[in-house]
């Protein structure tokens, strides 16, 4: 099973097995893990779902898009090198992937 | 969705157990609508340390889930059913949460406490000492000759996403009757699905209650571009029916001609769910009235999300101005506030409205509320196909609509989040980044 290693913003962690092809957000949101608001449910239009990852897990994940690259300039906390929005990060069989969530979303 | 399945955990089995306490002491919640604002509610209450039982019922036959990707996703089949849920089983038990599927609300009853029994067109009945309305409004019925046909749609809820989705393959040529968000989106769909599409819009110009004529403007043209046929000013004499009498086969309008259609799909905006309001007496004048904390007339119930008709939530709106919402930012914002409430905590509603919309490759989001708004600035950039309208009440920005345009959007939102302005002179050049521009006060 696909596993994500979710770190608040305080540091505590849930590890939340998930589906492959789910996302990490959908994978947060159905298990209630607190820190991933996720408004738009995943289409990709506000920006709510902001994650940091951990950097050696950055290189199993796709490619940003344009429009992950440009909402990613509008999130609530400031975006840094590692920052995805975890609605485009879809789960793989052999994902073990560690992401910390931001202080806030909203 | 799991109409099919069986209901055998805890989570399913609460409308048996609400029968048996008959009688009993009536406690707890009960959140009547299972929506967006209602999932929201029993999360924030659960967030915010509310110990009584929740009890969140609705009356559809399906699990809550997101309605957003109805007309989108799900409708093209490009996303599955299960990951429109919301929550899983296990978190409501967790949270000790009962859902409750399949049950409408008929009547209440009601204490001068504000308890009360709740009764269920079953029979089943679920007492409460408190009560949220999250009932949300339901498609408009088209009122036209016709009307009754099979292959005539609406698309408000997912047993109606699924039953277009059953009919789709005899379709060759679909119209949409309504130009406004779920008329586009689906017109969208169903375009990239292969269908010819016509667009029958009433009104003079396409989303005429949400954006302003530019936007208006600029998405008939987008539209026209990308291969759907769209009539403004459309008049209607009746559906007209095959040869057999009971299947639609064409729209004919005032001038006698028919567009043909082996399916016609409805999207001619919503009628919040009152009934329940007014049976108890609640004032209702487009929607359920509440007060700055989502309570209604009677000082007891909350109502929330699309039903509700609230105070204008945008900072410095004028005293006295209300709206009513249709919105999940709203749904979501609203039951916060809601939740608070039902806490003894008054807060105020927290963030920017902002809505969005997805429309083949056309993304436009909306921040802010364009009400009472006297100038636009046009932000225009073909080449790179973006187009953003700035909206400005006496000089200060209140609002913006934006298609492929995210840094405008998040500037526009921040900027009002923070009470900042983005002054129009300067926000006119495509080329400026408008959040370089914004100014204090």
């Amino acid at each position: 099973m696909p596993t994500v290693h979710f770190t608040d913003a305080e540091g505590t962690v849930r590890d939340i097995e998930g589906n492959a092809g789910d996302s990490v957000m959908e994978t947060a949101v159905r298990n209630g893990v607190p820190g991933i608001v996720a408004e738009c449910g995943g289409s990709l239009s506000c920006a709510t779902c902001h994650v940091f990852v951990r950097e050696d897990c950055l290189d199993q994940l796709p490619e940003m898009e344009e429009m992950e690259d440009e909402m990613l300039y509008g999130t609530v906390v400031d975006r840094e090198d590692n920052s995805r929005l975890s609605c485009q990060l879809r789960l793989a069989e052999d994902t073990d992937l560690y992401v910390t969530t931001p202080e806030a979303q909203v | 969705m799991d109409a099919t399945k069986t209901g055998t955990t805890a989570a399913h089995s609460v409308s048996a157990d609400a029968t048996a306490v008959e009688g009993a002491v009536r406690t707890g919640l009960l959140i009547i609508g299972a929506s967006q604002s209602g999932v929201q509610l029993a999360v924030s209450l659960r967030a915010l340390g509310f110990d009584e039982h929740i009890t969140l019922l609705g009356e559809e036959d399906h699990r809550p889930y997101q309605r957003p990707a109805l007309s989108k996703e799900f409708l093209q089949g490009t996303v599955e059913s299960e990951s429109l849920i919301f929550r899983s089983n296990e978190y409501w038990q967790e949270h000790n949460v009962a859902l409750v599927k399949g049950q409408r609300i008929e009547r209440i009853e009601r204490e001068s406490d504000g308890s009360g029994v709740a009764h269920a067109a079953s029979g089943a009945r679920f007492p409460f000492k408190r009560l949220a309305l999250t009932v949300g409004a339901r498609a408009r019925k088209l009122d036209l000759p016709g009307a009754e046909l099979d292959g005539v749609v609406y698309l408000r809820n997912a047993d109606d996403a699924l039953a277009l989705k059953a009919q789709l393959d005899g379709v060759r040529e679909a119209v949409v009757i309504g130009g406004g968000f779920i008329g586009l989106e689906a017109a969208s769909s169903l375009h990239k699905m292969g269908k010819a599409v016509t667009v029958l819009e009433y009104g003079p110009r396409l989303i005429g209650r949400a954006v302003g004529e530019e936007t208006s403007e600029y998405f008939l043209n987008a539209h026209r571009e990308r291969g759907l046929d769209i009539r403004l000013d459309a008049r209607m004499n009746r559906l007209v029916p095959a040869g057999d009498g009971s299947r639609v086969a064409g729209v004919e309008l005032a001038d006698g001609s028919v567009v043909p259609a082996q399916l016609v799909l409805v999207g001619i905006g919503v009628v919040p769910n009152t009934e329940l309001a007014e049976q108890l007496g609640l004032d209702v004048d487009n929607g359920i009235v509440v007060d700055r904390h989502a309570v209604a007339s009677d000082g007891t119930t909350v109502a929330v999300g699309d039903v509700a008709n609230i105070p204008n939530p945008l900072p410095g709106a004028p005293e006295g101005e209300r709206i009513r919402l249709e919105s999940v930012n709203n749904a979501i914002e609203h039951a916060k506030v809601a939740a608070y409430s039902l806490m003894g905590r008054s807060e105020d509603y927290a963030g920017i409205p902002w809505f969005w919309s997805n429309q083949a490759d056309l993304k436009l989001q909306i921040a802010g509320l364009t009400l009472g708004y006297d100038s636009t600035v046009v932000r225009r950039d073909d080449e790179r196909g973006k187009f953003s309208v700035l909206y400005y009440r006496d000089g200060r920005i209140i609002a913006a609509d934006c298609v492929n345009a995210p840094l405008d959007f998040m500037a526009v939102k921040n900027a009002l989040a923070k009470g900042q302005n983005i002054p129009a002179d300067a926000a006119a050049d495509p080329a400026v980044v408008l959040k370089t521009i914004v100014t204090d006060g």
